[in-house]
């Protein structure tokens, strides 16, 4: 299709009102769902390979957040190459599907998948955290090919996914919005404004899914600010919620479909996972909450993900 | 009695004018659109206006994420609540993401009155001028208001918009262009110069005209927008006359004083003098009274005028 052919097209499918000049114009085209579409094994695979990125990549910087990482690699192996309709040669799509990163800190984890995804190349997976890189300590998203939101502090994420939602609507754009949160950061209370906000506006293309990884910082989060009944508590900010095996496939699919078929409310996954996971010694380890693992323990951990 | 008009009315009306023009233009308030009048944007525009009820910082989080998304977006609440409640907010998601949204805070400094210290937002300037990219802008009355939020509209990046709560004088000539970053000298003078922002520069053409009788020729500069400053107007001044009081409604740290200091020191010292709200709150009052009590008035800007003349 010619660049004319394609301003016609977007004419008469969204409202002139968006002003859009021709190479915006020429972004529309996209594909009609995820370009990946992997297969549950493959899911698991992928799985794998990011959780290994997530090892060596804070390794070799000598610091960041692994735990939070690993808790949250299969819900996010799920959505870049299973969920999300996105094209990684193209981040700027208007119709692309959008993963915010609240909790910034596991920037490691969304690193490994946009590289894998080919946002940009693996080998600068490396770089995280080195002066000049692309990969900041937490998201950028002025610096990082399909990185949505620049984070770090908590709880902000949602909210900005709110707009995000409230655009779509107002664009008539059928893109969802996925909100990537954990559980620690839950005690601040913007999260509770935005969940307010979100059923207010009746925000049905927006998911929140919080990795309940049960470790913040210092401890865990039953003993610094219990958050239980958790579910309930979404329930009762007017959220579909659904209480999932974070590291289950079948379930973090099943909760997503069921996310996209929810009218006039906004979708809560309640992802049950294990910090750490699939690392044995990091597994519910508050030290590798912010501690990267050092030469002799990253060594041990790429065994166990063989 | 000078002519007075409501520099929040003219912001209301401004943003409907947008509004019909750019349907990008999305605004947000958070339970205060009869007190902002944003209320006119959302009777007109129902579909592309937000309440966020009494949540600032959810928010500029929303305003962020509808920045991101191509619009152009106006948030607005009074000014103690768009600083001092959601900085961390305007810091990682407008300042640090580089987004694309307007916060025009309604009801600042101390003119709010009789709310009392809670609502004097008097250290707004010092937050919103410490975050980079930022614009911030201080119209010194309703006519600079509207140009300032076309301005706004049109140009890509955060800003930080202050109006007040009372009508104000309107000081500027009908044929007023404001320009972002650049200051409006409102009266030539070579014996001193008086920069100020917001309802102090009516104050400092009252004063001017006090001094014009004591044959004092003092020179009026309107800088309204505080970042980026215009520097040159700065050292212009210190090198036309020698001596510079800076006037604002405001504390003393961080605000136009702080950041005109910076350059004078840096390009050209020269004796200064600084009218502002100190390092104290204020307290319940009528307006007037309150900015008599906090000496903001053109007396007070006389005696300073007279006092860094004779330091010269």
């Amino acid at each position: 299709m010619s660049a004319i052919d394609i301003w016609a097209v977007a004419d008469l499918q969204f409202d002139s009102q968006l002003m859009l000049n021709r190479s915006e114009v020429s972004l529309e085209n996209g594909p009609a769902g995820n370009v990946f579409d992997f297969s549950v094994p493959e899911l698991k695979e992928m799985a794998r390979r990011l959780r290994r990125h997530v090892v060596t990549m804070t390794a070799t910087a000598g610091s960041g957040h692994p735990g939070g990482s690993l808790s949250a690699a299969d819900i996010v192996a799920a959505l870049y190459f299973k969920t999300m309709r996105h094209d990684p040669k193209n981040p700027a799509w208007p119709n692309r599907d959008r993963l915010v990163l609240s909790k910034g800190h596991a920037a490691p984890i969304l690193y490994a998948a946009l590289a894998e995804s080919g946002y940009f190349p693996v080998p600068e997976l490396s770089t995280l955290r080195r002066l000049g890189s692309r990969l900041q300590g937490h998201t950028d998203r002025n610096l990082t090919p399909g990185v949505e939101m620049s984070a770090g502090s908590l709880g902000m994420g949602l909210s900005f996914g709110i707009g995000i939602a409230l655009a779509a609507r107002l664009d008539r754009r059928d893109y969802s919005t996925y909100v990537l949160l954990s559980d620690g950061e839950c005690d601040e209370g913007q999260t509770w404004e935005a969940a307010m906000a979100a059923s207010q506006f009746k925000l049905d293309n927006l998911v929140a899914v919080v990795d309940c990884n049960k470790i913040q910082l210092s401890g865990w989060t039953k003993d610094i600010m219990n958050l239980e009944p958790f579910s309930r508590k979404w329930r009762a900010f007017g959220w579909h919620t659904v209480d999932i095996d974070g590291h289950d496939f079948s379930q973090i699919l099943t909760a997503f479909r069921g996310a996209h078929d929810t009218r006039a409310r906004p979708t809560a996954i309640i992802a049950r996972t294990v910090k750490g996971k699939g690392v044995s010694f990091m597994e519910n380890s508050v030290r590798f909450h912010g501690k990267a693992p050092t030469p002799e323990e990253a060594e041990q951990a790429l065994q166990e993900l063989k | 009695m000078p002519v007075e008009a409501s520099t929040r009315e003219a912001y209301s009306k401004t943003l409907v004018e947008l509004g019909k023009r750019d349907p990008k233009i999305i605004v947000l308030d958070a339970d205060l659109s009869p007190s902002t009048m944003t209320r006119l944007f959302a009777q007109e525009f129902p579909e592309r206006f937000f309440d966020c009820g009494l949540g600032e910082q959810n928010m500029i989080g929303i305003a962020a994420g509808l920045a991101a998304s191509g619009k152009t977006v106006f948030a607005s609440t009074f000014a103690v609540f768009a600083s001092c409640r959601c900085f961390d907010q305007l810091r990682i998601c407008l300042s640090q993401a580089k987004l694309n949204a307007k916060i025009v805070a309604t009801h600042s400094g101390v003119t709010v009155g009789e709310d009392g210290a809670s609502h004097h937002a008097i250290e707004d300037l010092a937050l919103y001028c410490s975050l980079p990219g930022f614009a911030v802008v201080v119209p010194a009355d309703a006519v600079e208001t509207v140009q300032a939020i076309e301005v706004a509209a049109n140009t890509y990046g955060p800003f930080y918009v202050r109006l007040s709560r009372p009508r104000t004088p309107l000081v500027c000539p009908e044929d007023y262009h404001f320009t972002l970053g650049k200051a409006a000298t409102m009266r030539q003078g070579k014996d001193a110069t008086i920069i100020a922002a917001g309802i102090m520069v009516a104050k400092s053409l009252e004063a001017s005209d006090i001094l014009e009788k004591q044959g004092i020729d003092c020179r009026v500069i309107n800088m309204s927008t505080l970042k980026p400053l215009d520097e040159a107007a700065v050292v212009k001044a210190a090198l036309d006359t020698g001596a510079i009081v800076v006037a604002e409604e405001h504390l003393a740290q961080g605000g136009l004083g702080s950041r005109i200091a910076q350059v004078v020191a840096r390009e050209r010292p020269v004796p200064m003098s600084f009218l502002n709200l100190k390092d104290a709150y204020a307290v319940s009052g009528k307006p007037n009274e309150l900015l008599e009590r906090c000496g903001l008035t053109a007396a007070n800007l006389v005696q300073a005028v007279g006092a860094v003349i004779r330091r010269k």
